[in-house]
């Protein structure tokens, strides 16, 4: 009788089990990180599995590779995951679940304002499809250890692309410091000094355009001061294809003056750079067209359409969406919140040296002075295309395979095939 | 043991003998090669019909259903250059870009290899000490993965690398290999040479025991030159084994893709880019994804590689012949 007991509370607890793991709902959210975001979202999602039992996130963390390679080809095979954290914000919208059928529209708009624009498909969609969960916004890093060693003043607000270009010479000059300057090896990277010189990026269609007199003249600039020695060669040069490169290494080892890279490099300078020297953003310097505008950018949250669970994935995305749970995530990973609500109340960044801390509060003040072109590109669908292009045509006029003009001719045809290819 | 066996047999006999009387002996031979051909078909000629089609339509849909039929514009657009020679004058510049990076590094590679791999197969067929050591240390670069290959060098070539620090301690001072074109190119040559030289070598050692002792010993007899007698005994019996190697080389150096890729990237702007690469960076890497155009490209390397085995055949049955 007591084995019978036994055999028959095993088989109900068995069932139990395979019944609960019937009807859970399981979610799988593929995931990169910059630096602990799957680990923090992690976290929170298993608080939000607690309070909502038939629901379970599977969190796959990815390098951030599969997202630009693997997620595209996956997506148009019909083989996706349910949630994603992906960059390519416009490019993916054919793929996106509309989360406004399940959230609450207002807070939603509320909380994320323009950026909620940059996951739709135009300016006739009004969707809500995607949490900007990290704003990033491009800008200058500084050594200014190496400023006060070469008794030189640091240039100061609302100095020009070539004012840092004459201030870091005399500094590397100085200093014997290997590079005056340097630009990550990214199209993005480099949007926000061609907007500067008078880029406009897109045609009176609002198609994307590269090439204009703005981005020509900073295309020259560009090539010229890597001829000259003031950009180091090796971060443009020391590559093929669209491949992207930073010169992080470079400025934490005090190799490098100016290095305009971004606001998720904050982390890294902190924990890097520690005591070696002092630094400091400096922000976006400005162009002779006026503007002294960076890019902004950064990560997203996404839904696809092609889940079996839409209101489990909206339910998942709209959690992380709270103003209490996205202050902690910001916080934790200590990025720039896209959500306006937190960005007001402040973020108190856990970990954060002063530096670091000053650091963030200077990109983020650096917001404002985004040009609208800017903003617009990147949430336009064929930026990636656009991005490849820049990189790989002004790397060959770089390393002289091309002149500048051919280049830009060249790039002219490229943005024409790619987006005919893509429509 | 046979005791196991004979029931067993027995039992597939059944269905065999039956199959026998059905199909007739010689249409059995299909049924056993079934298997294979299944596989072989799935894996190896359905994606060759599916490059095919990939070739003849264009957008960047991945699914068949949603691509439109171009016919051979790809293959066009490919080949639309006024001087094949320059590939400034060619609509698809980066393409020829590439062909043309391929050919003369297919020219160098080969060629060095093959020389240094004859010469060192040579060394390690005499009676030197430590010749097993000296075989193992040839063959360790073709064990490493392309990927720690292209590292290990990276980490020796650049700016701030090994091979810098050295010739700033002679007082030379450092060149930046990575960055100048030519230093790239000529760097790539001798990489790939490095990792896949032991191969090569293994080879041509196979072929150099196989020659009979006794005709070496007869050139000694005649009193024949160390130099006659490699022109006129070695290289002759050699030559079947140098056929193998240089066309596996050949197909090899056009087919170099990952070591120079995490090596250099492709770069400086191109100088480094071949042919896989740009395959791979049309169909997969850029944005958006020109499945047709990476498709076409592929098939034009494919036609490339059969010609050459053909060519191989062709001289394989000549020297057979005669």
């Amino acid at each position: 009788m007591k084995n019978h007991i036994l055999l028959t509370t095993a088989l109900a607890a068995g069932f139990g089990v395979v019944a609960g793991a019937a009807a859970a709902q399981e979610v799988r959210f593929m995931c990169y990180s910059d630096g602990n975001e799957c680990e923090v979202y992690e976290d929170v999602l298993n608080r939000f599995e607690a309070d909502n039992p038939g629901i379970d996130v599977v969190v796959d963390v990815v390098p951030y590779q599969a997202i630009l390679e693997n997620l595209p080809v996956q997506l148009a095979a019909g083989n996706a995951p349910d949630i994603a954290k992906v960059t390519d914000l416009g490019g993916l919208n054919e793929y996106y679940l509309d989360l406004a059928p399940y959230v609450d529209r207002d807070y939603w708009e509320t909380s994320f304002g323009d950026t909620l624009g940059w996951y739709r498909a135009g300016p006739d969609d009004d969707g809500i499809y995607g949490m900007h969960s990290q704003l990033t916004i491009t800008g200058a890093f500084a050594n200014a250890t190496l400023f006060e060693q070469a008794g030189v003043e640091m240039p100061g607000e609302g100095a020009t692309w070539d004012d840092w270009a004459a201030a870091s010479r005399a500094v590397a000059e100085a200093t014997d410091a290997s590079f005056p300057m340097a630009i990550d090896r990214s199209g993005h990277r480099v949007a926000g000094p061609a907007v500067s010189y008078g880029a406009q990026l897109f045609d009176d269609a609002g198609n994307g355009r590269l090439v204009d007199a703005g981005f020509t003249a900073f295309a020259q600039q560009f090539v010229d001061w890597h001829e000259d020695g003031t950009m180091a060669r090796d971060v443009w040069a020391g590559q093929g294809g669209s491949t992207y490169r930073d010169a992080a290494q470079e400025f934490i080892n005090g190799d490098l003056v100016f290095y305009y890279s971004g606001s998720w490099q904050v982390n890294r300078m902190d924990e890097q750079v520690g005591d070696f020297f002092d630094w400091r953003v400096v922000g976006s310097p400005c162009g002779p067209a006026g503007p002294c505008s960076g890019m902004p950018g950064g990560a997203g949250i996404v839904g696809f359409e092609q889940t079996e669970h839409p209101e489990a994935v909206a339910a998942v995305i709209d959690y992380l969406a709270q103003q209490d749970v996205y202050a902690e995530v910001t916080a934790r990973t200590r990025n720039l919140p896209a959500h306006l609500g937190v960005a007001s109340a402040g973020v108190e960044f856990e970990g954060a040296s002063d530096a670091a801390q000053a650091a963030l509060n200077a990109f983020a003040s650096d917001l404002p002075n985004v040009s609208p072109i800017a903003f617009a590109y990147q949430g336009y669908a064929g930026n990636r295309a656009m991005f490849g292009i820049t990189v790989e045509r002004l790397s060959q006029a770089i390393v002289g395979e091309l002149s500048v003009e051919d280049a830009m001719t060249r790039m002219a045809s490229d943005l024409e095939s790619a987006l005919a290819e893509s429509r | 043991m046979l005791a196991i066996l004979n029931p067993i047999m027995r039992i597939i006999e059944i269905p065999m003998l039956a199959m026998q009387r059905l199909l007739g002996i010689n249409r059995l031979a299909w049924v056993f090669l079934l298997p294979n051909l299944v596989l072989f078909g799935l894996f190896a000629f359905l994606p060759v019909f599916l490059n095919v089609i990939y070739a003849m339509t264009g957008s960047d849909n991945v699914l068949l259903a949603d691509r439109t039929f171009v016919g051979g514009q790809n293959f066009a657009t490919l080949m639309d250059c006024s001087s094949y020679l320059d590939p400034n004058t060619c609509r698809e510049d980066k393409f020829w870009r590439a062909v043309w990076n391929t050919g003369w590094f297919v020219t160098l590679q080969v060629t060095i290899m093959v020389g240094f791999s004859l010469l060192t197969a040579i060394i390690l067929n005499r009676d030197i000490r430590a010749r097993g050591f000296f075989r193992s240390v040839f063959f360790f670069p073709v064990l490493l993965s392309p990927v720690v290959v292209a590292l290990i060098w990276k980490w020796i070539l650049q700016r701030e690398g090994v091979l810098n620090a050295f010739l700033d301690w002679t007082g030379a001072g450092g060149i930046n290999w990575l960055v100048d074109a030519q230093w790239a190119f000529a760097w790539s040559v001798f990489i790939s040479v490095w990792a896949h030289m032991g191969f090569y070598t293994l080879i041509l050692l196979a072929g150099l025991q196989a020659i009979p002792r006794d005709v070496y010993e007869a050139a000694i007899m005649d009193r024949a030159s160390p130099w006659r007698t490699f022109r006129r005994i070695t290289l002759p019996l050699l030559s079947p084994t140098m056929l193998v190697v240089l066309v596996l080389a050949l197909i090899k150096g056009v087919q170099t893709f990952d070591e120079i890729y995490a090596f250099t990237g492709g770069g400086p702007g191109t100088a480094t880019t071949f042919i896989i690469q740009y395959i791979y960076e049309e169909g997969f890497a850029g944005a958006p994804r020109v499945f047709g155009m990476a498709a076409a490209a592929s098939l034009l390397v494919a036609l490339v590689l059969v010609l050459l085995t053909l060519v191989q055949l062709w001289i394989n049955r000549r020297n057979v012949d005669g």
